[in-house]
């Protein structure tokens, strides 16, 4: 990681997740080889932290770029770094196909059940009930859909290998999250394909909360809707 | 060869190792060509995209890698492209796109037209920047104006597009290509993105918060244009050294229009061509030099009147320009043409000494 003033709001899981993908990349020791892909979004910033190469994406479009860059760097471990409004809105379509593909990256989704950046409008995850600037008095299942269940939806194609749901609200969530993220660039680094960490993750600017009650929403009403398990996994 | 294999072919010669592309009509035969062209290589890549956005963003990403990296489309699908021709303006990565204009707009039709002229030539996506717009009027330029996007593109760090409408893309003409070159020869790229391996990590970005720091970019983007105008703007003559009449087209429109001309000659009329070859940057010091002997310019385009803008632009009032053009992909004659040149010239005494 590089020394670089701090953007994340107090109680932010973005700052956990940083940390936690560049401790694996260390350990793993392959950060003079690793490029990153953030994304627009809060995360945007990433490239401020992470001390290897890293290549912004336009919204929603990660799993494309990186594919770009993997299919001309095949020996290079390409990672991308998307929120649930970049990842399972504008770039459900780029993603979905990655997947299928087969490609061999790694996609860390962030999971926050809102737009964070933007100010904390509904996102394609936010639950049901849930206020946003743009759900008054709640999403609301007639007018503004339900959640959507990105990680499922790219389970059942065919290229994703590995694809396992995880969150930072807890000492025994982060370090289960960490396993996870090692598990996926592992398997990229054995060239098996298309691996995915979703993690939730705490907004507690966003759903108006201190830092502690979001962490405690997350295991109340998040994993309510989007259970914590392995959704996918080739490997076993 | 087909005018859409010709610049697949260039395109390979000229070093390019990843095409990404999704299937519209009038350029299919280009994804087609690059799909077993980049399979015939070692180090080739093609993707059959699943959306135009998906491409150029595949490019966007091939680009950081350092590959010289190319998509084509037609004009409904360059629309969509123009997200990520942006970012590449804005990120100075290079990358050549490929337009096959059909009808428009919306969905039009599909027969040769040049309707994206305005769309091409004044940048298309959001922010200020502009593209590198070269456009092909025969099946040997379509070949030589490869090689120069890539060469451009690399050089300045920036989009190139290759503006050819469907008739230039689907027509069959001989050419001969330049020898393939050698990819460990192509000038050194020491900003791409292939890890922080012995060096310092690099970032490729467009996002720039601070205003400040903003402007200079912009500031920097436009230096960059400006030496891009000096250097580059090319265009060709015809028949003009005692031209008292000028037809100003490119492309498609240009080729029709020598047809029109010389049959305006065999009627003894002092007719000449001026094509432009970059449509950005605009060839307009030549247009301008000429304005002093000629007093009259007949712009032709495949659309309704948008290259004429540039005309008057660079000719800033000083000679009459007059307008000739059919859209919808209507593609005029020769004779058409020799029609309208001579009632013009008539009509501005042009045959009095």
């Amino acid at each position: 990681m590089k020394e670089a003033p701090f953007h994340y709001c107090p109680g932010c899981g973005h700052s956990i997740i940083h940390r936690l993908v560049a401790e694996v990349i260390e350990e793993l020791g392959i950060g003079e080889k690793t490029i990153g892909v953030p994304p627009a979004g809060c995360a945007v910033l990433a490239y401020d932290y992470f001390d290897i190469d890293m290549g912004e994406a336009p919204h929603g479009r990660g799993a494309a770029l990186a594919t770009g860059l993997k299919r001309i760097l095949p020996d290079k471990i390409v990672f991308s770094y998307q929120g649930d409004g970049d990842i399972a809105a504008i770039g459900t379509a780029e993603t979905i196909h990655a997947a299928n593909r087969g490609e061999n990256i790694t996609v860390i989704f962030v999971n926050n059940s809102c737009y964070g950046m933007t100010g904390g409008q509904m996102a394609p995850t936010t639950l049901l009930g849930q206020n946003s600037t743009t759900t008054p008095g709640g999403r609301d299942k007639n007018r503004d859909g339900t959640p959507i269940d990105l990680s499922e939806m790219l389970a059942i194609t065919r290229g994703a290998v590995y694809i396992e749901r995880t969150a930072v609200n807890s000492i025994k969530n982060i370090r289960k999250t960490k396993k996870a993220i090692t598990k996926a660039f592992k398997i990229q680094m054995a060239g098996l394909g298309f691996s995915l960490v979703e993690i939730l993750s705490p907004c507690p600017t966003n759903w108006k909360m201190s830092p502690v009650d979001a962490c405690r929403w997350i295991d109340d009403s998040v994993m309510q809707t989007f259970p914590l398990k392995v959704i996918k996994d080739e490997t076993s | 060869m087909k005018g859409s294999q010709v610049i697949g072919e260039a395109a390979i010669r000229a070093g390019c190792r990843f095409y990404a592309g999704y299937p519209i009509t009038p350029q299919n035969a280009l994804p087609e060509f690059m799909s077993s062209a980049m399979g015939n290589l070692e180090d080739g890549t093609f993707i059959q995209a699943e959306s135009e956005i998906a491409a150029i963003n595949m490019v966007l990403g091939a680009s950081m890698a350092g590959a010289r990296a190319m998509t084509s489309s037609s004009s409904p699908g360059i629309s969509l492209k123009q997200e990520g021709i942006s970012f590449l303006a804005a990120s100075e990565l290079p990358a050549v796109i490929v337009n096959s204009m059909r009808g428009g707009p919306g969905l039009g039709n599909i027969a040769p037209s040049q309707g994206d002229y305005f769309q091409a030539t004044r940048g298309g996506g959001h922010g200020d920047y502009r593209t590198i717009v070269l456009a092909p009027a025969y099946g040997q330029e379509l070949a030589d104006l490869t090689r120069k996007a890539f060469e451009y593109a690399d050089r300045y760090r920036t989009p190139v597009m290759i503006l050819a409408d469907g008739m230039m893309t689907q027509m069959m003409e001989p050419v001969i290509f330049p020898d393939p070159m050698n990819l460990t020869e192509l000038p050194p790229k020491p900003w791409v993105l292939n890890g922080a391996n012995g060096r310092p990590s690099r970032i490729i970005k467009s996002l720039i918060l601070n205003t400040v720091e903003m402007e200079e970019h912009n500031w920097k983007l436009a230096r960059k244009y400006e030496i891009i105008s000096r250097e580059i703007a090319d265009a060709e003559t015809y028949m003009t050294e005692d031209a008292k009449f000028v037809v100003v087209a490119y492309g498609t429109a240009a080729r029709i229009a020598k047809g029109g001309i010389k049959r305006a000659r065999e009627m003894g009329l002092k007719v000449g061509l001026l094509r432009p070859v970059t449509l950005w940057p605009f060839p307009e010091r030549v247009i301008r030099e000429m304005s002093r002997a000629v007093k009259d310019f007949l712009v032709v385009e495949m659309n309704t009147g948008q290259m004429l803008d540039d005309v008057k632009l660079s000719l800033e009032g000083r000679s009459n320009v007059h307008f000739y053009g059919r859209p919808g992909g209507i593609v005029s004659t020769p004779d058409e043409i020799a029609k309208v040149i001579s009632s013009l010239y008539y009509r501005q005494h042009l045959e009095e000494d």
